[in-house]
């Protein structure tokens, strides 16, 4: 049942940074690439209808973690408490920035807007990819199972860290250039014209600069978490995860030159779905590993809700799981193709 | 301030504001369903283009529901951990059912029903708007089942390490305590949807612009209005307070300010409640009718405060009585308006008579008042436990965030709410005074991005 649920959040939690990721992208990108008030509209055209739904993914997926895991979930969101709460307001300034636009008239309010939906879409990257980097280094747990972490200590690894140390700040460098380039080649594939080839060659840079980081973040998960390659030297199949991601990545690179962008798009998602794989096979059967005693590491065991609720939990969560996915099916194919000004079908 | 008390606040501030945008979306998804039915059966495109009008408020109200709601999810977390820990198990399981069946369902729709009424026939126009009612009416039957758990805590049992667990999944949802709550507090939503419908009418048609845009939303408003504030006291307030006093007696003693049990318990209309004394200043007591409300006898015992361990007294005890008051005060107030309006519509006379439109254009905020004054009754109710019976809030909360962090992201929230509020008073503003466009032919283009 513990395997089950591990991988069923982990499932939801790939949905949410895969789809939520383009649009995050586009909130990165869109200031430099979108120059005129139609392109800056059309940037956040392409992802108006969709962008909500995307963002379920993150509560439906915290609540799965919250009546799957109720120790990590109380654990976790307690101890991250103070990057949680930003995180939380980021996500209000986003959904303002990508929503007001519109309703404003004046030039002013269109550019803070923009402004407001870039600097959150942003901060969220990093903040996710720091996120992760601090599930994967570890945090003090005590032995009642709750920590608490400043924003930042020292900046280093060690005893006392703090959510922002040099490891998880390249956790979040590589989250920002992941989904940048994300978002810029679902650009290419929604826009045409001006938009477009400026999409391809922000791809371009965005690539050298992923695989870049990419490379670098390798030896420094290892530095900051030195057991994270057992699971792998235990299962050698599992080696077929790197290599994936970096196939994926040429992909991306091949594609996007080859002008098939949504073949390239395609591969940025199995970037993203495989490195989310990897830390989560590197981290299994933890779920927050403790930085100073591996006996204190919250374990799928030991964070694990009672037989009854998560049997129960397999059906329904089946059944919703096969609803939302029909749903993303109509609206993806309803909001399908390049979008435009004249033909948004917006009749209000 | 102790963390407990800026943990409670933060929950309670934040709960607050969220909870001012559902009832609204709630009740207004109901209402559009209705405006989309007429134009459907009648054929009438002015439903149609009133129905169109709503639109554009809801989806603001929506995303602005969307942006303060998910703070809320993340809470049970971050500030009250303990609390989250060991009932994970029960609560957290409504709760990811909300996002998994209500959240994705509405989306979806809301999407469908704002982009897509040209694409769409208009069935199926009308079918997305009925859905996305249903998500939302979803959304708050499990966040009804959530809350009902702690107020009522049915089908559980405890594990070995302490954890709370579900023995039936159905016993959860048909909890008697969440089905009453949740026909009170959905009526509740209704009559904040009608109110502000009512209120636009009025606007209108007192402003003599867009005053036959004005009059459909009167007569929809007035009658929906009319059935929901009647049902929102006989029968889901009334049942309600009796089940309550049958399984919360310390909170109905709190709420009526009665301090001593009494045989043939009078009601206090007003007066204020002195703790220390445990008497009601300045009171003015209808007698017997507090017996008869809970009993159907004005004979019957009512049991009062001094039967209740003093640190078991619902605490701050005044606010929970205002809390109340408030409450029941506004819902009579709001019968007789709608009774009126609903008296005079019938005569035909509603939209020339000035001295019924005024009150009801400026009653609109206090539907807002009355279901956040009913929310705090039930919650403040509740202390000192937080599963009623079972785990005191003081045990709840996050003990290592704190009482400076606390603060430090409720001053956050303050400030964010407080441009949150000045944006949302001034796009709404902007779509009313702009106005339907009835009879317009030409589709105006204005954006709406809101899915």
């Amino acid at each position: 049942m513990g395997f089950i649920w591990f991988w069923l959040v982990a499932v939801m939690i790939v949905a949410y940074v895969v789809l939520d990721g383009f649009d995050i992208g586009v909130g990165i990108l869109h200031p430099f690439i979108a120059r005129t008030d139609e392109e800056k509209q059309l940037a956040i055209r392409s992802i108006g209808p969709l962008w909500d739904g995307n963002e379920v993914w993150l509560l439906a997926g915290g609540g799965t973690l919250y009546f799957a895991f109720p120790l990590l979930y109380a654990s976790a969101f307690s101890g991250f408490y103070l990057a949680l709460m930003i995180v939380l307001w980021l996500l209000i300034m986003r959904a303002l920035g990508i929503e007001l636009r519109m309703h404003m008239q004046v030039a002013v309010w269109r550019t803070f807007f923009d402004g407001l939906f870039f600097i959150s879409s942003a901060l969220l990257a990093i903040f996710y990819g720091a996120a992760l980097a601090n599930v994967i280094r570890g945090v003090p747990l005590g032995d009642d199972g709750y920590f608490f972490l400043p924003l930042w200590t020292n900046w280093n690894l060690g005893p006392e860290p703090g959510i922002l140390d040099w490891y998880t700040v390249i956790g979040g460098v590589l989250a920002l250039v992941a989904l940048a380039l994300h978002g810029s080649l679902y650009l290419t594939v929604k826009t045409e014209a001006a938009l477009q080839s400026r999409s391809r060659s922000a791809s371009i840079y965005l690539w050298f600069a992923l695989f870049v980081v990419t490379i670098l973040s390798l030896p420094a998960t290892l530095a900051a978490r030195p057991d994270g390659l057992d699971n792998y030297r235990a299962f050698p199949l599992l080696f077929a995860v790197p290599i994936i991601i970096f196939a994926a990545l040429a992909g991306i690179f091949y594609f996007t030159r080859k002008r098939a962008e949504r073949k390239a798009f395609t591969c940025s998602c199995v970037y993203l779905t495989m490195m989310l794989v990897g830390a989560a096979v590197a981290l299994y059967p933890r779920l927050l590993p403790s930085s100073n005693d591996p006996g204190r590491d919250i374990t799928i065991a030991k964070a694990l809700s009672g037989p009854h609720t998560l049997h129960v939990g397999l059906i329904w969560w089946t059944l919703g799981m096969c609803l939302a996915a029909m749903y993303f099916v109509v609206i993806y194919r309803m909001f399908r193709g390049k979008v435009s000004l004249a033909s948004s079908g917006y009749e209000h | 301030m102790t963390a407990l008390i800026l943990h409670r606040i933060h929950f309670g501030f934040t709960i607050t504001f969220h909870y001012l945008f559902p009832q609204l979306t709630m009740g207004l998804a109901l209402l559009i369903v209705v405006l989309k039915t007429i134009a459907l059966r009648k054929r009438d495109e002015r439903y149609n283009q009133a129905a169109r009008f709503w639109m554009r408020i809801f989806a603001i109200n929506f995303l602005l529901g969307v942006v303060t709601g998910i703070p809320m999810e993340f809470q049970f977390g971050t500030n009250w951990s303990q609390f989250a820990r060991v009932t994970g198990g029960v609560i957290g399981q409504p709760l990811a059912m909300e996002g998994v069946f209500s959240f994705f369902l509405e989306s979806t729709f809301l999407g469908l029903f704002l982009f897509g009424e040209k694409r769409l026939s208009p069935l199926v126009h009308w079918a997305s708007a009925f859905l996305v009612f249903v998500g939302s009416w979803i959304s708050g039957f499990f966040i009804i089942v959530t809350n009902a758990w702690m107020q009522h805590p049915v089908a559980y049992r405890v594990l070995p390490n302490g954890a709370y667990e579900v023995t039936s999944f159905w016993g959860l949802l048909t909890n008697p305590w969440a089905l009453i709550q949740y026909a009170h507090n959905m009526s509740g939503a209704v009559i904040t949807g009608s109110f502000v419908m009512s209120a636009v009418g009025a606007f209108y048609v007192l402003e003599n612009r867009f005053s036959e845009a004005g009059r459909i939303f009167l007569r929809v408003g007035v009658i929906a209005g009319l059935i929901s504030c009647t049902t929102q006291i006989f029968p889901t307030g009334d049942i309600h307070g009796r089940y309550m006093a049958k399984h919360q007696p310390a909170t109905v003693a709190g709420m009526e300010g009665l301090f001593h049990t009494q045989r043939g318990a009078g009601i206090v209309l007003m007066g204020q409640p002195d703790e220390e004394k445990q008497t009601i200043d300045n009171p003015l007591i209808v007698n017997n009718v507090l017996s008869f409300l809970i009993y159907g006898t004005t004979k019957a015992e009512v049991q009062g405060l001094d039967q209740v361990p003093r640190d078991q007294w619902p605490e701050p005890l005044p606010l929970l009585y205002y809390s109340y008051h408030i409450m029941a005060g506004l819902g009579t107030y709001f019968v007789l308006l709608m009774a009126i309006s609903a008296f005079m519509l019938w005569r035909n006379q509603l939209f020339t008579t000035r001295w019924v439109l005024w009150p009801l254009m400026l009653s609109f905020p206090l539907p807002y008042i009355a279901n956040t004054a009913g929310w705090m009754t039930a919650e403040i109710g509740r202390q000192p436990w937080v599963v009623y019976g079972l785990i005191r809030t003081s045990d709840g909360y996050s003990k290592y965030v704190s009482a400076a962090n606390g603060l430090f992201t409720l001053l956050g929230f303050m400030g964010m709410y407080s441009v949150l509020s000045i944006l949302f008073i001034v796009l709404v503003y902007q779509i009313i005074a702009k106005g339907p466009q009835l009879g317009a032919s030409a589709p105006v283009s204005e954006p709406l991005t809101v899915a």
